[in-house]
């Protein structure tokens, strides 16, 4: 760790890995939920258990992303973070909202838009807990060394915080409602983020791989650029069938098709830098993880967006677990894994030890890639068959559930399994290291320029 | 990349080019406010117990299990075509009546089926969340759902 601040990252990804935990739990009760309906069926519904695993994923990769930030951009900006105590009260205000968030809806206090169902006063803490966090890092970016890297993650930075403003607006005209609430979510996910994500992977490019610098940027550029000129207009892609005009069949689906293009790019940039550098990095799992991540959202996000993002497939798709097969292997590939593979190669820095738990590290990463796989692939043929039945042949809805349950069954088995590796990462990170590896990390793995 | 393409000229492009396609979709999606609110949905029947029923629907968070137009959990059927498929067109009175009961009745308790939750809704509840459903299903949405199966 070359800046002392540099260690409120730590908790940021403490706290992080703490919703992780929360998000798989509600995921694998919801999986259990789909093949055992009356488990639980009193006690929490199911709607309840999905708004927790949905709210649990979004607010632990937004302090993931927090916890990324505070970790690089003293290094890029070549000064401590602006403040640290506010970090930590932005940190103690944001978990103090999840938590209460969790507790209530299980007491059945919640809003009811996909999402957004916190209630007003945590919608506000949210608010403020961006604001301290933009000051925070912007005063430390300006005062500093300016990169492309800081630049365009602060951009995705802010993006997420203006946005995230629409959760304010909700018209009582439902078609109204859902134009503005896709100003949140689309924009966020296939929009902002991807910005974090790439200026977050260019950095891990910059530090494992010892490539210039120049050439490394560039790519981030070239990189954001065609996510957001895809990105932006691809939008349409859920303007379909909710009120919008027609036109947005046209618009949505050739711009949300060129989607992709990011992605490829993001692939062939991190297996070319990889290769290129000849750097080997000690840290092996980060760097398994870093290429890991854009294969999987190239996978996720990519080809199975593309799968069902052109009009007139999407009218036979749109809603059907052909959606749940892409939204899960999208959001792992492409910011589970990324904050995963940053966390990775944060994690010794800040506990001051050479890398550490390799061969557990990258055992849980292949076991969590290969469940998520078999989950996705098992959604989508659960999709496949629901498109057929229920939208080609017109059968009713629940009794093409029962059709396709053998499929629920292998999503549940492939979900425990997640959670397996899951806590094998979180031992191959937090466990315990022996002393003897305990002073190698500040003369092995100092980072290139 | 090339030599040619610094960059300088890649940071330039990005920035252009991203407020570019922004003010685009800022327009389009200002065309798409106003196609809403004269062409594809009736605001002249979005009447205070529709948007009363809207917040029935959202305090429930019927979303997490139901889809609406296609969006939302996928654990339990489209609503957004639900006053079609109870005969609402034809027979009105019957429709409301029919989905009514149906809300009432809930849970099942059959074992290996999946379990709706009792709401506890007063009639009003009720009668908003339906009036909110049957305009609904009046909106324009292209054709979709491909049939009433939703």
């Amino acid at each position: 760790m070359k800046y002392a601040s540099q260690c409120v990252a730590y908790w940021y990804f403490t706290c992080a890995m703490v919703l992780f935990g929360v998000q798989i739990l509600a995921g694998a009760l919801a999986g259990t939920v789909y093949v055992l309906p009356n488990v639980l069926s009193e006690l929490l519904p199911f709607n309840i258990i999905r708004m927790i695993h949905t709210n649990a994923l979004i607010v632990w990769l937004l302090m993931g992303f927090f916890g990324c930030a505070y970790y690089l951009v003293p290094e890029e900006a070549e000064r401590d973070i602006e403040s640290p105590f506010l970090a930590y009260v932005q940190l103690g205000l944001l978990m103090f909202g999840a938590l209460a968030a969790v507790v209530g809806y299980t007491q059945g206090v919640h809003g009811g838009r996909e999402f957004l169902e916190q209630p007003l006063w945590i919608k506000i803490a949210i608010v403020v807990v961006a604001l301290i966090f933009l000051y925070n890092v912007s005063m430390t970016v300006l005062k500093g060394r300016r990169t492309a890297v800081t630049n365009v993650l602060l951009l995705g930075l802010w993006g997420i915080a203006v946005f995230w403003l629409f959760a304010f607006y909700a018209p009582d005209n439902l078609s109204l409602d859902k134009v503005y609430w896709w100003y949140i979510v689309h924009l966020w996910v296939e929009g902002v983020w991807e910005l974090v994500m790439a200026s977050v992977l260019a950095f891990l490019m910059i530090k494992t791989t010892g490539v210039d610098r120049e050439v490394i940027e560039k790519w981030l550029y070239a990189i954001v650029g065609l996510a957001l000129f895809s990105g932006l207009l691809g939008t349409g892609h859920h303007y379909y069938w909710i009120g919008a005009p027609g036109y947005w069949q046209w618009i949505g689906s050739i711009f949300s098709a060129l989607e992709i293009a990011p992605f490829f790019a993001m692939v062939i940039f991190a297996f070319k830098m990889v290769f290129k550098g000849r750097k080997d990095h000690p840290n092996r799992a980060a760097v398994l993880w870093s290429l890991g991540c854009t294969v999987g959202a190239f996978f996720g996000a990519g080809i199975w967006g593309f799968l069902h993002t052109l009009s007139f497939v999407n009218y036979y798709t749109h809603g059907t677990q052909v959606t749940a097969a892409h939204g899960h292997l999208a959001f792992f590939g492409a910011y589970v894994m990324l904050n995963l593979a940053l966390i990775t190669y944060a994690m010794p820095y800040l506990r001051g030890k050479a890398p550490y738990h390799q061969t557990l590290n990258i055992l849980s990463f292949w076991i969590m890639t290969g469940a998520m796989t078999v989950m996705t692939f098992a959604l989508t043929f659960a999709g496949a068959v629901q498109v057929h039945l229920q939208r080609v042949m017109g059968i009713s809805y629940m009794e093409v559930q029962d059709q396709i349950a053998p499929f629920y069954w292998v999503r549940l088995g492939s979900g425990v399994l997640v959670a397996i590796a899951a806590l094998m990462y979180l031992w191959s990170v937090f466990g315990p290291v022996g002393e003897r590896k305990a002073t190698g990390a500040k003369v092995a793995v100092q980072p290139a320029e | 990349m090339s030599e040619r393409f610094t960059k300088s000229a890649a940071r330039n492009v990005f920035y252009g080019g991203s407020v570019f396609f922004f003010a685009i979709f800022v327009g389009l999606t200002a065309q798409s406010h106003w196609h809403i609110l004269t062409t594809s949905t009736d605001v002249s029947t979005l009447t205070e117990s529709v948007v009363r029923g809207k917040e029935v629907w959202e305090k429930n968070s019927c979303i997490n299990c139901h889809s609406l137009l296609g969006e939302g959990a996928y654990f339990a059927p489209e609503l957004g075509n639900v006053w079609v498929r109870y005969g609402g067109k034809d027979d009105a009175e019957a429709a409301r009546e029919g989905l009514i009961a149906w809300m009432q009745s809930q849970p099942t308790g059959i074992e290996g089926r999946r379990q709706m939750p009792q709401f506890h809704l007063t009639d009003q509840e009720l009668n908003d969340l339906v009036d909110f459903l049957e305009w609904t299903s009046r909106i324009n949405t292209q054709n979709w759902p491909p049939n009433d199966a939703g």
